[in-house]
């Protein structure tokens, strides 16, 4: 059977079971399969807009935190101006809309991405990642200090922004919203990756000296990626903040930068759906290691270890041999 | 014969069918194991399994099954943990978590899903308050107590100038908020430390710059620890006294600092000398398990499975009445190991504090032994916010 | 103007604590190109394995050879075992390897000496203070950090300048390749320096043990910052750490002390507290931003 066939094939079988789970999940009894399903997609999401810079255009972020936590902290600012009914910087008025929250998501972690971006993107290497990591931490303390939103204990969102009507609380339904999102922001990573634009930025990821040749501005490309990449975390981060119905520091902590880059490297790096096979395994793994034993980490550890000495290309790689496939 | 035999064997069979039928009464315990505060969450667990074995393997006359997780000091991941003890284990009774933002993140989630939350330690002040729960059980104290206490502590020692110190963190400011709230005196230096700061040298000079008569300081854990210990060698515990509240001196901080650590003021709600029958009890038995020294935190943990068993003992461990548990919960009909408790109407403790000193002990080593009153049946500042 | 001097003091013994960790780190990263998120793991290792035999013998100093012992042994095994196979791969692979081998170490060490915290008390010798002027009186354990840091500035410089294992670092760290064409038996060597970066690690922690709390998590808390110095003192450079680290202890301990104060003549009492603190935390981070912005490869970057 031809290759892009078979891949066909295994796409809509995914697909199926993923728009199949939260059945699935209650006839098997084990309800909360549905919750940390949900909890793969968002962190896929992030991942995969992680990869963007860090796969295809060989930049190192090591402060993608930073976009996520503060996708988080948007959703429950607003949430918070919106209880109390007053205004953010006596300017912005509060909500509670996902489709108003969302947008301004994407707004401000542009912006902000566009911000660090610029700044980082001067430097390379393991300048980059340190420099990345850095406005990261800037952002953790930040938040840390902002006593008003809740400084250390973080945000309580007591409700789960409202979007058409539906009953955003119960979690099949949150677990479909969030499962057409990422439908969606997978569709358009994939239009994009495969653009122009995606060649260009694997070009200069391959030979920076080259495409300069060509005549190429690398520096606004990377800055475009990267911008995109962090809307993406953004994004994820609004998501996250929904599902919790809680933003905290937490979410922006070099650690959690830390998880996202693990997600990406266990499913894939440089690959479409690599890193939200990543983020699958990662949150399985926790989640069924803990309730095993108390010294999960330990698991842990050396399940990571294996796949990196040993799997040669991630998860991802390790289904394609399975597959016959060529990677 | 055979046939009286046969009868017998019935009887007995009938007697043991209903303890048979009976499920386990499931509890989601869901503490901190992992990384520098783990040995709180150690002695959570600990306690709670030991009044369990006490009773052997029930509570109150019912059989239980505890079910322990690590939330890993993360918030998200104590919610994963309940949501998954709620739906998949169809558990409706939790307990154990160590720190505020984790129970601020996971407790709404537990309460709202109509199951009970019995806290065995944190208790942030929004939900003593206004956001209070007919659900959510407070065994330990409210957060600010701690403070409140410390702060009566100094007043009543006589010191009229205090410098406090806080990690720059919600229960932080809270400590020093609860601190000023009862210590009357001047506040001559306030201060901030980092959650992850390690070395206080900088502050140390700062205090022997302001020359207060008395240093308040929130340090809890390990940070606790290295702030003495470098308190000590900066040589300011000769010429500085320091007022503290439980959580900054707890057994595993003493046994750190040693015979510095002699004379120290501290107001607590508990201490392991409490001359009562439970008490007596509890710390009998601890010493014979784990041959060591109990923190507070594990003296409110047992009282918190003590509290639960007197709840499961009046419903006949029925946990699909919430109302019945809910109830008996209230009465708190058993002996606490800190002598009078009773819940106000925020379902958090009504309960008296004492002033203790690290004493020279008999063997020499440095012990921490209760030497008077600081309140009577103090409640917290938020009841009245409380619509229940 | 004795506090200024005292918090200087204080500033540079803090300083000197993050250049033993940060001279491995920079070697190993200059020299073999790797990213050791496992070197908090071998200071913690250090510190355990000094305090438990201090705590078992009773004396401050047998611990000292034990701290060294373990840790080398420890980062040799490390070397010989993972990092070895990850030279060729890219800096993800390495970053996942280490941050696995954080998450095993935190265990092992939990399961092996419980979760309480250890502690070791100052030996005599360098129990109590000094008056170094009068109203001025400083801890003399923290004056034995600070000379003990120095001196082994001191024998670093030497080592890597004068001796023949000194002059194949520098050449590792300027270019890795012609060491290797020149026939020199580069295995060797990034074992011996993996060594001697965890060696210096170990013995940081043991320093640390009186002081702070000996506590699973006590790397990651100083390996952050630590990699700030290494990246703002030029990745591979001794020269470069040394500076950054003395600059980066100096500044956070001065930022720490003097900017909620500064921070009140603008604003009222405990917000100014908790902003300064949140801004003298932030601050490490912010002048390594500036300090790449301008110098994009550090202050004191080599080839590499």
């Amino acid at each position: 059977m031809d290759n892009s066939i078979k891949k066909q094939i295994l796409l809509a079988v995914v697909a199926v079971l993923l728009l199949a789970l939260p059945f699935i999940a209650s006839a098997t009894g084990y309800p909360a399969m549905t919750s940390l399903a949900t909890r793969a997609l968002i962190y896929g999401i992030a991942a995969a807009s992680l990869n963007l810079v860090l796969g295809y255009g060989g930049m190192v972020s090591f402060g993608h935190a930073a976009f996520f936590g503060l996708g988080g902290y948007v959703v429950g600012i607003l949430y918070q101006h919106y209880t109390q009914d007053d205004l953010f910087l006596g300017l912005v008025p509060g909500t509670n809309q996902l489709l108003v929250t969302l947008p301004v998501t994407l707004i401000v972690c542009g912006a902000a991405a566009a911000l660090i971006g610029a700044l980082s993107l001067r430097t390379g290497g393991v300048q980059f990642i340190m420099i990345t990591l850095a406005f990261a931490q800037m952002l953790f303390f930040l938040f840390v200090s902002l006593k008003t939103y809740g400084g250390d204990d973080g945000l309580i969102i007591r409700r789960t922004n409202e979007l058409f009507g539906l009953k955003m609380r119960d979690k099949q339904t949150y677990y479909y919203v969030c499962l057409a999102i990422t439908a969606v922001f997978f569709f358009l990573l994939w239009r994009l990756v495969n653009s122009r634009f995606g060649n260009v930025l694997t070009g200069l990821r391959q030979n920076a000296r080259r495409m300069a040749a060509l005549g190429l501005p690398a520096y606004r490309y990377k800055l475009v990626a990267f911008i995109i990449s962090g809307m993406g975390a953004g994004l994820a981060g609004c998501l996250m903040a929904n599902f919790l119905r809680f933003a905290s520091p937490d979410m922006v902590h070099w650690t959690k930068s830390g998880e996202l880059m693990v997600m990406v490297v266990l499913g894939g790096v440089g690959t479409l759906f690599g890193p939200l096979i990543g983020a699958a395994a990662y949150i399985v793994l926790e989640s069924v290691l803990a309730s095993w034993t108390e010294y999960w980490q330990l698991g842990l550890g050396f399940i990571l270890l294996f796949v990196v000495l040993y799997t040669n290309g991630g998860i991802e790689a390790l289904f394609g041999r399975l597959l016959g496939r060529r990677v | 014969m055979l046939r009286r035999t046969f009868l017998a064997l019935a009887a007995s069979a009938m007697a043991a069918f209903p303890a048979l039928a009976q499920d386990p009464v499931k509890i989601g315990l869901i503490t901190t194991l992992s990384g520098p505060g783990g040995y709180i969450g150690q002695d959570i667990r600990d306690a709670f399994q030991l009044a369990i074995d006490m009773e052997g393997g029930k509570l109150g006359g019912v059989p239980v099954d505890v079910k322990v997780e690590d939330d890993a000091l993360k918030p998200g991941q104590g919610k994963q943990i309940a949501e998954k003890m709620l739906s998949n284990d169809g558990v409706k009774l939790f307990t154990g978590i160590v720190f505020s933002n984790v129970a601020g993140a996971t407790v709404p989630d537990i309460v709202d899903a109509g199951a009970f939350y019995i806290s065995p330690n944190a208790a942030p002040s929004n939900m003593a308050g206004k956001e209070c729960n007919e659900n959510y059980f407070v065994v330990s104290w409210q957060n600010d107590s701690l403070h409140e206490s410390a702060g009566q502590l100094a007043q009543n020692l006589g010191y009229k100038t205090a410098f406090v110190l806080a990690p720059n963190y919600q229960a932080g400011k809270d400590a020093i908020t609860g601190f000023k709230r009862y210590f009357k005196g001047e506040i001559v230096g306030e201060t901030y430390t980092s959650l992850d700061q390690t070395d206080f040298a900088a502050e140390m000079a700062q205090i022997r710059a302001a020359k207060p008569e008395v240093v308040f300081q929130f340090h809890p854990g390990g940070l606790g620890i290295a702030f003495l210990r470098q308190y000590e060698q900066a040589g300011l515990l000769s010429t500085v006294p320091m007022v503290l509240a439980e959580p900054s001196m707890d057994a595993v901080t003493l046994k750190a600092i040693g015979d510095a650590a002699v004379g120290l003021n501290i107001s607590s709600h508990w201490n392991a000398d409490f001359d009562n029958a439970a008490n007596k009890n509890f710390m009998e038995a601890w010493m014979k398990a784990y041959n060591r020294m109990p923190t507070y935190y594990a003296s409110q943990s047992y009282d918190t499975a003590l509290a639960i068993a007197s709840a499961l003992k009046a419903t006949g461990g029925n946990m699909d009445d919430a109302d019945a548990f809910r109830d008996a919960m209230r009465k708190a009909d058993f002996e606490s190991v800190r002598g009078k408790f009773k819940f106000g109407v925020n379902q958090h403790p009504i309960q008296d504090w004492y002033h203790l000193k690290v004493e020279k002990g008999e063997d020499g080593k440095p012990v921490i032994k209760t030497v008077g009153d600081v309140f009577k049946d103090h409640g917290d500042a938020y009841a009245d916010q409380c619509k229940m | 103007m004795t506090l200024f001097l005292e918090q200087l003091l204080n500033g540079l013994q803090f300083g000197v604590m993050l250049f033993l960790l940060a001279a491995g780190l920079t070697l190993i990263f200059g020299i073999m190109g790797v990213i050791n998120l496992a070197h908090g793991s071998i200071y913690m290792v250090g510190a355990y394995a000094g305090t438990w035999v201090a705590m078992q013998t009773g004396s401050f100093f047998l611990g000292i050879p034990a701290a060294l012992a373990a840790a080398a042994l420890v980062g040799a095994a490390i070397e010989f075992l993972i990092v070895r196979r990850l030279y060729k791969r890219d800096h993800l692979d390495q970053v996942l390897a280490t941050f696995a081998l954080i998450l095993i170490f935190n265990q092992v060490v939990t399961l092996l000496f419980g979760r309480q915290p250890l502690f070791v008390s100052i030996p005599p010798l360098l129990d109590g203070s000094v008056q170094l002027l009068p109203g001025l009186p400083y801890p003399v354990y923290r004056l034995a950090i600070i000379v003990v840091g120095l001196l082994i500035a001191v024998g670093l410089y030497l080592l890597i300048n004068k001796t023949r294992i000194g002059m194949l670092v520098r050449a590792g760290s300027t270019n890795r390749e012609m060491v290797r064409a020149l026939g020199v038996d580069v295995r060797v060597l990034y074992t011996i320096v993996f060594g001697l970066g965890a060696l210096l690690a170990g013995l940081a922690g043991m320093m640390a043990g009186p002081i702070l709390a000996v506590q699973v998590g006590m790397g990651e808390q100083i390996l952050i910052t630590t990699f700030v110095v290494v990246v703002i003192g030029g990745v591979g450079s001794i020269r470069g750490a040394f500076v950054a680290s003395l600059l980066l202890g100096v500044v956070d301990t001065m930022l720490r002390a003097y900017l909620p104060s500064m921070l009140r003549h603008v604003m009222v009492g405990p917000e100014a507290d908790a902003l300064g603190a949140g801004i003298a935390s932030m601050g490490i981070y912010l002048l390594m931003a500036l300090v790449l912005l301008i110098r994009p490869k550090g202050l004191f970057a080599s080839n590499f």
